[in-house]
């Protein structure tokens, strides 16, 4: 029964997520106004946005889990560490590959250097990626689990240290071009969609995260039970 | 006083342990020695003066983890570590020592590599000074953290690197702001920052990464 109770989780979070994002991307065709400058295309915002502060939540959330385990040393917090990093990086990749996108659509560039979320989701996606090497070349036990999660911790250190280093390389290394801070005079339609969006990633992102630790536990169990049999 | 003892120890025994084998600090030499005469080639002449500092800076961090990647050799090799682990010293005692020799190593690098870069490329003023031993500390304190993390793993050596640069590109941008800015002094603090904060959670998480 408990095992169906998660399941419908997952499932209602599924949902909620998918009325969530068409919601979202509905509302930001047809309400939001266009923008001053931009035009039409700056609409990748309302999903640029939102998958980024999904990232960052989910890297939140595997350091506080690791912060459970190490206070804890309860072995399930490291499983479920690993997959909020695990869903961190999906959303990462989706932040560089929608950032990439939208430069190229107003500047004509795939990459650039000024562009501090997107310099910064580069950083974060080396340094968890290393998260997974560490992980796969480490024997499975209660030390693997607790290098992995000093080494999430680090990651949510690394985050505001590193948008700092960013600031500052800026003005020194390349002088900032494009001014993008959208963020500062939002329009209340505009505030509105980029809430609901985030909701929507937010919500598939908790979906993701339930259904991969449901895999993940079973996977474990069914392991238990081989090693049981044999 | 027996934690400043316990560390005092440690770090001797690395040290000593140097003086004998002379292992890692003249591979250290060698490798930024050899670093800077590549950078002399890779360097087109006329984009030569502000960046050849970056270079510096890049030569510096990959001798710092050329010598982190020999820091838990012994360690590992005679599985000294479960014996250190074992003794009633602090945990946290056996990352502060292996940190000071990592810092003596690098300081012994630099010795060497800051005349060489003055002589072979720009002046080092007190600024510079100032940037790489503020920037020692950080990278001592990560790699000391990560180079055990490595150690306890199959990949080892390859690992280390891919855990290390990602972690340590805030020091290279405050190090390389401090060397070519007019006002270094944020940059400095920038560097103090980190290593606070980076040195604190080093020290405090260490015990879980030798421990189970």
């Amino acid at each position: 029964l408990s095992t169906s109770l998660r399941n419908n989780r997952a499932a209602v979070l599924a949902a909620t997520a998918a009325l969530l994002l068409l919601t979202g991307v509905a509302l930001a065709f047809y309400w939001v106004p266009n923008a001053p400058i931009e035009g039409f295309r700056q609409r990748i915002f309302y999903i640029h946005v939102p998958v980024a502060l999904t990232a960052y939540a989910c890297f939140g959330w595997a350091a506080w889990k690791a912060l459970r385990l190490l206070s804890t040393r309860d072995a399930r917090y490291d499983l479920e560490s690993y997959t909020a990093v695990h869903m961190g990086v999906i959303f990462g990749i989706l932040t560089l590959v929608t950032g990439s996108i939208w430069a190229r659509t107003s500047w004509g560039v795939w990459w650039s250097w000024g562009e501090r979320q997107l310099v910064l989701f580069l950083i974060l996606f080396l340094f968890y990626s290393a998260y997974f090497m560490l992980r796969y070349s480490t024997e499975p036990g209660p030390r693997r689990a607790n290098m992995s999660a000093v080494y999430a911790l680090f990651g949510v250190v690394l985050i505001p240290v590193s948008f700092l280093a960013i600031r500052l390389a800026e003005g020194l290394i390349h002088p900032v071009v494009f001014d993008r801070d959208v963020g500062s005079n939002l329009a209340t339609s505009q505030l509105v969609t980029v809430i609901v969006c985030f909701g929507g990633t937010l919500a598939l992102a908790a979906a993701l995260y339930t259904n991969e630790l449901l895999g993940k536990r079973l996977d474990a169990q069914l392991r238990e039970l081989r090693e049981a049999l044999t | 006083m027996t934690y400043l003892s316990d560390v005092a120890a440690l770090a001797r025994k690395d040290l000593l342990l140097e003086l004998r084998s002379r292992d890692t600090v003249p591979a250290m030499l060698l490798f930024v020695v050899s670093t800077l005469v590549v950078f002399n080639f890779s360097l087109p002449a006329d984009s030569r003066d502000l960046a050849a500092y970056g270079l510096l800076w890049v030569a510096l961090v990959f001798t710092a983890l050329l010598g982190l990647l020999r820091a838990f050799m012994a360690e590992r090799e005679q599985r000294v570590l479960d014996g250190l682990v074992l003794t009633p010293a602090d945990r946290s005692a056996i990352w502060l020592g292996k940190c000071l020799a990592v810092l003596v190593f690098l300081l012994l690098a630099e010795v060497v590599a800051l005349p060489a870069f003055h002589l072979f490329f720009e002046p080092v003023d007190a600024t510079v000074v100032a940037a790489v031993l503020l920037a020692n500390v950080g990278l001592a304190a990560v790699g000391t953290l990560l180079a055990a993390m490595a150690a306890a793993s199959r990949a080892r050596e390859l690992l280390l690197p891919l855990l290390f640069l990602p972690l340590v590109i805030p020091i290279v941008v405050g190090g390389v702001g401090a060397s070519i800015d007019d006002e270094p002094a944020r940059y400095l603090g920038f560097l103090v920052l980190y290593d606070l904060i980076f040195a604190i959670l080093s020290w405090a998480s260490f015990e879980y990464v030798v421990t189970e």
